[in-house]
């Protein structure tokens, strides 16, 4: 199959950028939208001309690397699926495909395709981990966890920090990821001496990185690749809503009662 | 001075929570929650119109039962004008930091499952900030209303009306305020979390019940006025003389 891809190109992270129209030819529909990237790749470079950047590294779905906006859909049109899951027989021969990078102010594009999405990695470090007692590995099963719990938090877990959500979402909110982190160890006990503080912190983290705010839209929950539900969001308001007031501010003075 | 810190602490946790992109949509929730109350209580109030005769002495009655509860009037438009501040101040800075998140847009953005409602949430909540000012000036001070007496709600909404181009704001108004609701009373338990997960979290019943019922509901008294429905034209027994004498002479 031929298609016509209109990619997003931007020589560097202050250069200006602009579509550029390219011609994939002979295209199998058993590609991934990746190896059909990587075609044009081989012509471009066997042309002399700079490939087009892009990010990606597992190419099965599970690392978060790989994410592109694809004729307006976050990771093209299949639903739950990475675009380097997405198979080029999800379109027709003769198809004009638009591909652009994620747009937020807290991902800058750092060369055409790619942006840097370091921000969600500060919003994990503000909150997104739990307090462990040294010693031995513990027990297998010697903290019971109730089913449906174990089962949400894995739900939420699946979140692979793509950024689909921020990207789709109408005002660049990273909430469904948020929300997710916070559910994913919220649900748990081991989860539960920093849950209200977690979310406070996290949270903040996310506003100081200029996110947008949430307006449940529903676009997140449509483009996540893992499918994680809005439902999360809800929960981390709560925890904000009850850490904002319940939770003590934490001392600042060394040494001081917490 | 435990107390000193205890006070500073709460100021800074209120600070910290207003200034979250969390606590603002939080306090608009709380407040449109609040609109939703009053809006539903006011549209009860309204359909007074449609009881025949006696309707005109029922307007009346009405809004003299408002007044004869004397600071509890001024204390609930006190508590509407809060929120109603508060709800604009939330919409207005919230909306300039969803659209700083997004300086540069898409060459091709399709939406998947918003709906209509969510997405003129911000166009919707201007032309309900324009009614309600309009709506104050036109049915409470009666300005430019022909032959508007004071606690006669009736005859003032039938005059009012003869005006066909506030029939048509006013119907404008009222499905903006359909689809306001269509979104905002499904989003504002989210919003607050105070919903337990769905399989279908998108998926709403009441809000569609409320937004339907609320629209039409208010929308019926300018279109009836409009068709000639308000016909009552039985004298209204004055009772504003022993109104002014019980708030002392507080409209
Ligand atoms: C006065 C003018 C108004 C403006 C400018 C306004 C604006 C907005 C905006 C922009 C939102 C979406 C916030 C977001 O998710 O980002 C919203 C939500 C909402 N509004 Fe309004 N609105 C107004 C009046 C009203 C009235 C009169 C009611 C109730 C009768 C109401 C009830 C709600 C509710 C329930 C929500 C949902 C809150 C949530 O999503 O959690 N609003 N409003
Ligand atoms: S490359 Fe790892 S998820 Fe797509």
């Amino acid at each position: 199959m031929n298609v016509t891809l209109r990619v997003w190109r931007q020589p560097g992270p202050s250069a200006a950028g602009k579509f550029v129209e390219y011609q994939a030819r002979d295209i199998s529909a058993e590609m991934s939208f990746l190896e059909m990237l990587d075609v044009v790749n081989e012509e471009l470079t066997a042309k002399g001309e700079q490939p087009i950047a892009f990010d990606h590294d597992c190419r099965e779905g599970i690392c978060g690397m790989c994410g592109l906006m694809i004729s307006g859909v976050a990771h093209g049109p299949m639903k739950a699926t990475t675009t380097c899951q997405l198979h080029m027989r999800s379109f027709t021969d003769g198809d004009t495909i638009t591909v652009e990078p994620w747009r937020a102010s807290a991902f800058p594009v750092l060369r055409d395709l790619c942006v840097d999405r370091s921000s969600l990695d500060r919003i994990v470090q503000a909150g997104g981990y739990v307090s462990v007692s040294t010693g031995n590995a513990p027990d297998g099963n010697a903290i019971p966890i109730a089913k449906p719990d174990a089962d949400a938090a894995m739900d939420a877990a699946a979140c692979i920090g793509c950024g689909a959500c921020v990207a789709a979402c109408p005002n660049g909110s990273a909430s469904l990821f948020t929300a997710a982190k916070i559910s994913h160890l919220g649900y748990l006990p081991q989860g539960q001496p920093e849950r209200y503080r977690r979310a406070l912190k996290m949270v903040a983290q996310m506003d100081l990185e200029h996110f947008g705010g949430c307006t449940l839209f529903g676009e997140c929950q449509a483009a996540c690749p893992k499918e994680i539900s809005i439902d999360t969001i809800a929960r981390m308001n709560r925890d904000y809503l009850y850490g904002s007031v319940f939770e003590r501010e934490e001392s600042r003075s060394a040494g001081g009662a917490g | 001075m435990p107390a000193t810190d205890g006070a500073r602490a709460s100021v800074s946790r209120v600070r910290r929570f207003w200034n979250s992109s969390v606590g603002k949509k939080v306090v608009m929730a709380v407040t449109g929650i609040i609109g939703i109350g009053f809006v539903l209580g006011h549209m009860a109030g309204n359909l007074q119109m449609f009881k025949g005769t006696g309707a005109a002495q029922a307007m009346h009655d009405y809004a003299v039962l408002l007044r004869k509860t004397g600071g509890l009037l001024w204390l609930i438009r006190g508590v509407l004008l809060g929120a109603i501040a508060l709800h604009v101040t939330a919409a207005l800075q919230l909306s300039a930091r969803n659209r700083a998140a997004r300086p540069v847009g898409y060459g091709a953005k399709k939406d998947q499952v918003s709906t209509l409602a969510s997405r003129t949430m911000r166009v919707g909540g201007i032309v309900l900030l324009a009614f309600i000012v309009f709506h104050i000036a036109d049915m409470t001070f009666g300005i430019g209303v022909p032959g508007f007496v004071h606690l006669d709600p009736y005859n003032n909404l039938r005059n009012g009306f003869t005006r066909w181009w506030t029939v048509v704001f006013y119907v404008v108004a009222m499905a903006s305020l359909g689809l306001h609701l269509f979104h905002g009373a499904w989003a504002s338990l989210r919003t607050l979390g105070a919903r337990r997960p769905s399989a279908a979290p998108l998926h709403r019943n009441i809000a569609v019940a409320l937004a339907i019922i609320t629209a039409l509901g208010f929308a019926a008294v300018p279109i009836g006025a409009a068709m000639g429905l308000f016909t009552d034209d039985t004298p209204v027994t004055d009772e504003s003389q022993t109104v002014s004498t019980l708030t002392g002479g507080v409209r």
